[in-house]
């Protein structure tokens, strides 16, 4: 194998990619979505989104402790100090539901993000 | 109490996966348990400064500091992962016939135990602070019964340290002459999965283009969120719903090892055989 031909076909493919990406374009982030952290549970503890466009979720922990905001379905995972604000970007996501959790409080700080058809497109 | 064990346990698993395979890829080297030492003491001091600035650093770069911060640690560790593996494919060999000849310990490569090092107190501070954030908010919270929880978040950090022992036991019962070359292979998947992670971190900040959001989804069989799961993502980056540039960079990481190790190998042999020629 050489390795030239190997690094050539890496440009290419990384090349096509990053074009196809500037000629798609990235849709602005809708205002977020506020969530909030009060003895460690979740306030809404359910949210819903539109699928296909990036949203903003934003986290206000009110507890005197910290909390980490996780979801392995939307892959996000951030620490949120006590009485602090943390704000997370997430997807474009497929429809579907996606939980997300509080990691150092798992079995009270639980949620799920409902994420319904396209909108503009009913 | 077993709740925050498995709490625990979760993050020290990551952090005890890279700890024993580079105690397997440092097998035989001189210092190397000074050198690891000093790494997993680094690490656990450097994830005490960072829970204790967490919110300063959360603040930061406009909220996403945190974000910048890991990705940052990760790619720091690529690096040092890089250098050890073309410092391997260079010395590699003559390494692990010398181990072989005298079967006692050597000396050679500070550079490389060095890198090592680096690795390890990377990861321990990626996932040790947030051990400690979890700790002090058990002990802040004081009216849950906090000795419990902590006796159960030590044992959480036992059994990290017990999975860390077993791998790194399993993989030295490779006679030395096959070893390398396997922890080789580890360690280069291993870096690929952290840019992997790393540049997913950043397109989730918007701060690189995400090329293509969750290009599969193999959720329905392996989820991130099993121990198995996390497990693999750990050693070899695995993830359920990965975007584009995540598996991208993984690539590239994957493909500038392999060619570099390769490159350096041949570079090697013909010194070699230069100096066989001449004498």
């Amino acid at each position: 194998m050489s390795v030239r031909r190997t690094a050539f076909l890496w440009l290419v493919l990384v090349g096509a990619l990053a074009f196809g990406w500037a000629g798609a374009g990235e849709a602005a982030p809708a205002g977020p979505i506020v969530l909030t952290i009060k003895s460690h549970r979740f306030e809404p503890s359910e949210i819903a989104a539109p699928a296909g466009q990036r949203l903003m979720i934003q986290v206000r922990n009110l507890d005197a402790t910290p909390e980490e905001f996780e979801s392995y379905d939307f892959k996000v995972e951030k620490i949120v100090v006590s009485r602090g604000t943390i704000t997370v970007l997430v997807g474009p996501l497929k429809p579907g539901l996606y939980k997300f959790f509080g990691d150092y409080n798992p079995d009270q700080a639980k949620g799920v993000l409902r994420v319904g058809p396209p909108s503009g497109r009913k | 109490m077993l709740a925050a064990m498995l709490i625990v346990f979760r993050e020290v698993l990551e952090a005890g996966l890279v700890v024993g395979i580079v105690l397997a890829a440092t097998e035989g080297i001189a210092g190397r348990l000074r050198w690891i030492g000093a790494g997993v003491a680094a690490g656990a001091f450097g994830a005490g400064l960072l829970a204790l600035f967490a919110g300063d650093l959360s603040n930061s770069l406009s909220g996403q500091g945190q974000e910048y911060f890991n990705a940052v640690v990760l790619l720091l560790a690529v690096t040092m992962l890089g250098w050890h593996h073309l410092w391997m494919a260079d010395h590699g060999r003559e390494l692990a016939a010398q181990l072989k000849q005298l079967g006692s310990e050597i000396g050679a490569g500070r550079a490389s135990l060095f890198a090592m090092a680096m690795v390890v107190a990377l990861a321990i501070l990626r996932e040790g602070a947030e051990v400690v954030l979890f700790l002090y908010g058990i002990v802040a919270a004081s009216h849950e019964g906090p000795l419990a929880l902590l006796l159960g978040g030590l044992g959480g950090l036992a059994l990290g340290v017990a999975v860390a022992f077993v791998l790194y036991r399993g993989l030295v019962a490779i006679p030395i002459k096959r070893l390398f070359q396997v922890t080789e292979v580890l360690l280069t998947v291993l870096a690929a999965g952290l840019a992997g992670q790393a540049l997913a971190i950043l397109a989730g900040i918007g701060a690189v283009p995400t090329l293509g959001d969750q290009v599969w989804d193999t959720s329905w069989a392996l989820r991130d969120d099993t121990l198995v799961g996390r497990a693999l993502h750990a050693l070899i980056g695995y993830s359920d719903r990965p975007p584009g540039i995540q598996l991208i960079a993984y690539g590239l990481t994957l493909t500038a090892f392999v060619a570099g190790g390769r490159l350096v190998h041949r570079a090697h042999d013909r010194r070699r055989s230069q100096q066989l020629s001449r004498s």
